[in-house]
């Protein structure tokens, strides 16, 4: 069949095009324009080459921070994914309460970002919060407005609480696909509850934890809006992870130059560590 | 190896059952000796594989008693029960080396390791797969996999029985043939209790010594193959057994002659009154075709399977299947079948009545 040629179909992918443009494209060369330039206003600029990124590589402050955001994304993964799967190994498999609890798990993903953030910076509070003058009247010392290690437990276990549940969800719907007849093999088997968690429900579920974990650490490592609403950042510069580095650098000192070479950067870093994990990802499924 | 008493078991899956039609399984007693080879053969749904479930301890009969050697083992873990079984669908252990895979349910029992090694060299060289025991058994083939998972069925010598619940559904046919001869070859070596799960019959009289036949939750009949075949005691085991069936006619027993449609036809004994739904059941085998003497009857189709010819015929609108010689004519004037009355069993509501 010979393919009917007719230019009108432009004009319906036309919209679609200035809107990913304006929304994305034009964006985005700005930046690298910005990342690449330097201006003394008026609109004039100057070419600047690699000099914002030689002078962000130089300095502290970007380091610092990245090394803030890797401690930050680390330690989540590691209290998140074991506690998740644990937690999925212990929901209900069938019933009324498998429903139930399936329910009570998503609540967390459904309270948006800067509500949970309202909620932990009020909840931590020492004068007004529950946690916070709890702990302070059973002689705990806690204050994460003061304390660096304080405030990291804070946003540590806030994002915890919040995103727990989304990797035992998806560590659950892995183990429910698994039949019946490999518990009864192993029960034949006589196999420990060990090795069923590490022969037949590890493996099982190795794919959807590859994702969680990809999930996990793509969303903490570009985490904004909770550290910003319950810490701002602080005390100091302790819990200043990229993304409220890069804020306060862009929008707070109004430094466009660097800011846009620091955006480049950090984009770069989060497409690397994706393609490591997805190449990871696609081999471990063809492993055999 | 052990002899299991099945004591007046049943199971039902619902909860609460109210009759009869709840129980997946129908009160049943028997014993399984020691060292025999079983067949538990039915339709889908008939219960087989819950009886299977309830021998091995995986799921716990609603009443009744499992005894092992006259040791009450009803509520024993299957752990305990000491136990192999092989599933319908292979199940490995995915991250494993077939090598791993093989010795697992020992090296959980902790046997010493040149143990191991060893009866992993036997069952390997048994089941064909002594080349690939070292490679993961992630991505085999489904036959490997279900080659490994008999293997791993059949590892463990001290084993009571040895259960397999439809293992070669999966297999390719010729294969199928040699597994089957394997597990036979190991019965005969080792005399383990084997109880054989399958729907197919020429699996289960190949297979088995005994074979025991199910319908709907209740078994019907326990016997040789040959007995099954001459004299089933239930007509769906006279159906069920044989390829075609056997045939089943309604009929009015008259002393030492049945009327049929069509007809009468001779018996070899005497009934008294026989009451209910009364049928007669012959196996094609034992139904002529003639031209002078029995019943009328209109050929349909004539298949010819190589060895045989099967004659699909009708009388009087009941379907009548006949075997008959490849080298026999079969001309215009055949419209008649007889029956070999010796062959004919009576049945009453669908079960086997004796002559007085």
């Amino acid at each position: 069949m010979e393919k009917t040629v007719n230019h009108k179909a432009w004009f319906l992918v036309l919209p679609v095009l200035v809107l990913v443009a304006f929304s994305a494209v034009i964006p985005l060369m700005t930046v690298v324009n910005y990342a690449f330039q330097d201006t003394f206003g008026n609109n004039v600029f100057f070419w600047n080459g690699l000099g914002w990124f030689e002078d962000l590589l130089a300095s502290d402050r970007m380091w610092n921070a990245l090394g803030r955001q890797l401690a930050f994304s680390g330690i989540i993964l590691a209290i998140e994914i074991p506690l998740g799967v644990f937690v999925a190994l212990n929901m209900p498999k069938r019933g009324v309460w498998a429903s139930v609890v399936l329910v009570l798990m998503s609540l967390p993903l459904l309270i948006p970002w800067n509500v949970v953030g309202t909620i932990w910076q009020i909840f931590g509070r020492v004068d007004i919060g529950l946690l916070g003058y709890t702990l302070n009247s059973m002689g705990i010392s806690y204050n994460y407005t003061q304390n660096p290690v304080h405030a990291w437990a804070t946003v540590v276990v806030m994002d915890v609480w919040h995103w727990t549940s989304l990797v035992a969800l998806l560590a659950y719907a892995g183990l429910q696909s698994i039949p019946d007849a490999y518990y009864q093999a192993a029960r034949i088997d006589q196999a420990s509850r060990w090795k069923v968690f590490r022969y037949i429900e590890l493996p099982k579920m190795m794919g959807v934890l590859m994702i969680a974990i990809l999930l996990r650490f793509m969303d903490s490592f570009m985490i904004y809006t909770e550290p910003f609403v319950v810490t701002g950042g602080g005390p100091g510069n302790a819990t200043t992870f990229l993304s409220i580095d890069l804020v306060k650098m862009a929008l707070g000192q109004f430094d466009l130059g660097p800011a846009a070479a620091f955006s480049l950067m950090y984009f770069l870093v989060i497409l690397l560590i994706s393609w490591v994990f997805y190449t990871v990802m696609t081999n471990l499924d063809k492993r055999g | 190896m052990a002899k299991i008493t099945l004591e007046n078991l049943a199971h039902s899956y619902s909860p609460a059952p109210k009759g009869p039609e709840d129980y997946a399984l129908k009160e049943l007693n028997h014993d399984w000796q020691d060292g025999a080879a079983y067949a538990l053969l039915g339709s889908s749904g008939c219960g087989k594989s819950t009886l299977l479930n309830i021998i091995s301890g995986l799921l716990i009969p609603s009443q009744g008693r499992i005894l092992f050697d006259g040791v009450d083992v009803t509520r024993a873990p299957t752990a305990e029960r000491n136990i192999a079984q092989v599933f319908q669908f292979p199940v490995v252990y995915d991250t494993m080396t077939v090598r791993d895979n093989l010795a697992f349910p020992l090296r959980n029992r902790g046997r010493p390791e040149a143990y191991v090694a060893e009866r992993v060299a036997e069952i390997a060289a048994m089941i064909g797969m002594e080349h690939m025991l070292d490679r993961k058994a992630r991505g085999l083939t489904a036959d490997a996999k279900q080659k490994i998972s008999l293997g791993r069925g059949m590892v463990r010598k001290d084993v009571n029985a040895l259960l397999f619940d439809e293992p070669l559904t999966v297999i390719d046919p010729h294969m199928k043939w040699e597994l089957r001869t394997q597990l036979k070859k190991l019965h005969h070596d080792f005399g383990h209790t084997m109880i054989y799960v399958t729907h197919d019959q020429t699996e289960a009289l190949t297979f088995a010594d005994k074979v025991v036949v199910m319908y709907d939750g209740r078994v019907v009949q326990i016997g040789t193959p040959e007995e099954l075949f001459d004299r089933p005691e239930h007509t769906f085991v006279g159906y069920f057994i044989g390829s075609p069936g056997m045939n089943l006619l309604p009929a009015k027993i008259d002393g030492a002659q049945a009327l049929v449609p069509g007809g009468t036809t001779p018996l070899a004994g005497t009934y008294g009154a026989v009451q209910g739904n009364v049928q007669i059941g012959v196996r094609p085998e034992h139904v002529r075709l003639s031209a002078h003497e029995g019943l009328p009857v209109t050929i349909r189709r004539i298949e010819d399977v190589g060895r045989h010819r099967i004659i699909r015929a009708d009388l009087m609108g009941h379907d009548l299947n006949i075997i008959a010689p490849e080298d026999m004519g079969v001309g215009a004037d055949m419209t008649r079948a007889v029956f070999d009355p010796s062959r004919i069993n009576v049945y009453a509501d669908d079960w086997r009545v004796a002559a007085a």
